[in-house]
């Protein structure tokens, strides 16, 4: 990279604007491909159990399923809660 | 061995007829039989990029439906010895070819070809599952272009889950990633995602590059191949490309901004 370079960039860069939307959107779609079918599903049911006592937006709520081993599978569930103060 | 290539994206409009038309061209010109199929059942578009729309009598589901054979069906390019197309039908229904049907069809091919190249429709419905079901390799055509790149991702899915070698558990489909319409001038404002971006985020290996160009244009009015037009970009990139899917190794071309000055030589850029 060059000095000339660096002032450029800071000017708005879409392209690694592009990237970075790109490396998030697909590596979500990935996860999901590789997962069972009833994944997204169990995703939208726990939100709508959770969201009865707490109000939270759907992007706050993350499920995974790791298959750890031959025997072992990990379902992972992270939610993150809003701020109490608010 | 016929070796059966689909030619792939996802998305519309990113250049699949084209790139079928000027790949299948340039096979032929190197010498191996080759076909090529369209499966864009209900829009035939390929007659007319080869520049054959006047000569098309029989289609792929008449040959499917046992109305006409391969011999009376194959259209012979006039241009190109060993080049031959399979034009679709435009029947509007969409259920036209099965999977026993595209198969005994494909076999058919396999025993006189070298190469069958299958022009898939866009989406993922069943006309590209079909044109991607027999393939032992895959060009996937790609924009530099988030919603191009997002669908090649889920093409290139389908192509590892959804295909008969998945699914007899024999090796993959090899995964050919083909940029096309790149405009280096972009890439260098920051305005376009570079060669290095796309193969980052879809972990393919690179066939080849193709820049955006007047000659794909030219080339498709006339209905003539843009490979044909060897003093083109686009003609020469595509050329490269067959020569590395041929198994060759060769610089990629058309990748920076052509004619640099001396104050860029000293600053980069």
């Amino acid at each position: 990279m060059s000095l000339l370079d660096y002032f450029r960039s800071k000017k708005t860069n879409t392209a690694s604007t592009a990237k970075e939307r790109l490396q998030i959107i697909v590596a979500h779609e990935r996860k999901r491909r590789s997962g069972p079918d009833y994944l997204p599903q169990l995703e939208r049911d726990i939100l709508e159990v959770i969201r009865k006592y707490v109000d939270i937006p759907a992007d706050q709520i993350a499920v995974s399923l790791e298959q750890r081993s031959d025997e072992l599978s990990v379902l992972e569930l992270n939610v993150t809660f809003p701020d109490e103060k608010r | 061995m016929a070796k059966i290539i689909v030619v792939t994206s996802g998305k519309g409009g990113v250049g699949k007829t084209t790139s079928s038309a000027a790949i299948g061209t340039g096979l032929a010109l190197a010498g191996h039989k080759t076909v090529i199929v369209d499966f864009d059942i209900g829009l035939r578009n390929l007659d007319l990029i080869m520049g054959c729309e006047r000569r098309v009598v029989y289609d792929f589901v008449n040959v499917i439906n046992g109305e006409a054979n391969l011999k009376q069906t194959l259209i012979k390019d006039k241009r190109v010895d060993n080049l031959f197309i399979l034009p679709a039908s435009q029947t509007r229904d969409k259920d036209a070819l099965t999977k026993d049907g595209v198969e005994r069809v494909l076999t058919e091919l396999a025993k006189e070809f070298d190469f069958i190249l299958c022009d898939s429709p866009a989406g993922i419905e069943s006309g590209a599952m079909m044109a991607l079901y027999f393939a032992d390799e895959a060009v996937v055509v790609t924009n530099p272009e988030v919603s191009s790149v997002r669908d090649s991702d889920r093409i290139l899915g389908m192509l590892s889950s959804k295909s008969r070698r998945a699914e007899q558990g024999l090796d993959g489909i090899k995964e050919h990633l083909l940029l096309t319409r790149y405009n280096p001038e972009r890439v260098q404002k920051g305005e376009m995602l570079s060669v290095e971006d796309v193969k980052e985020i879809l972990a393919i290996e690179l066939i080849g590059v193709i820049p955006e160009s007047q000659a794909v244009l030219n080339a498709s009015n006339s209905g003539q191949p843009v490979i044909m037009d060897k003093d083109s970009d686009a003609g020469q990139a595509y050329l490269d490309t067959v020569q590395r899917l041929l198994g060759e190794t060769v610089p990629f071309r058309f990748l920076t901004v052509e004619k640099k000055g001396f104050i860029k030589r000293i600053f980069g850029g």
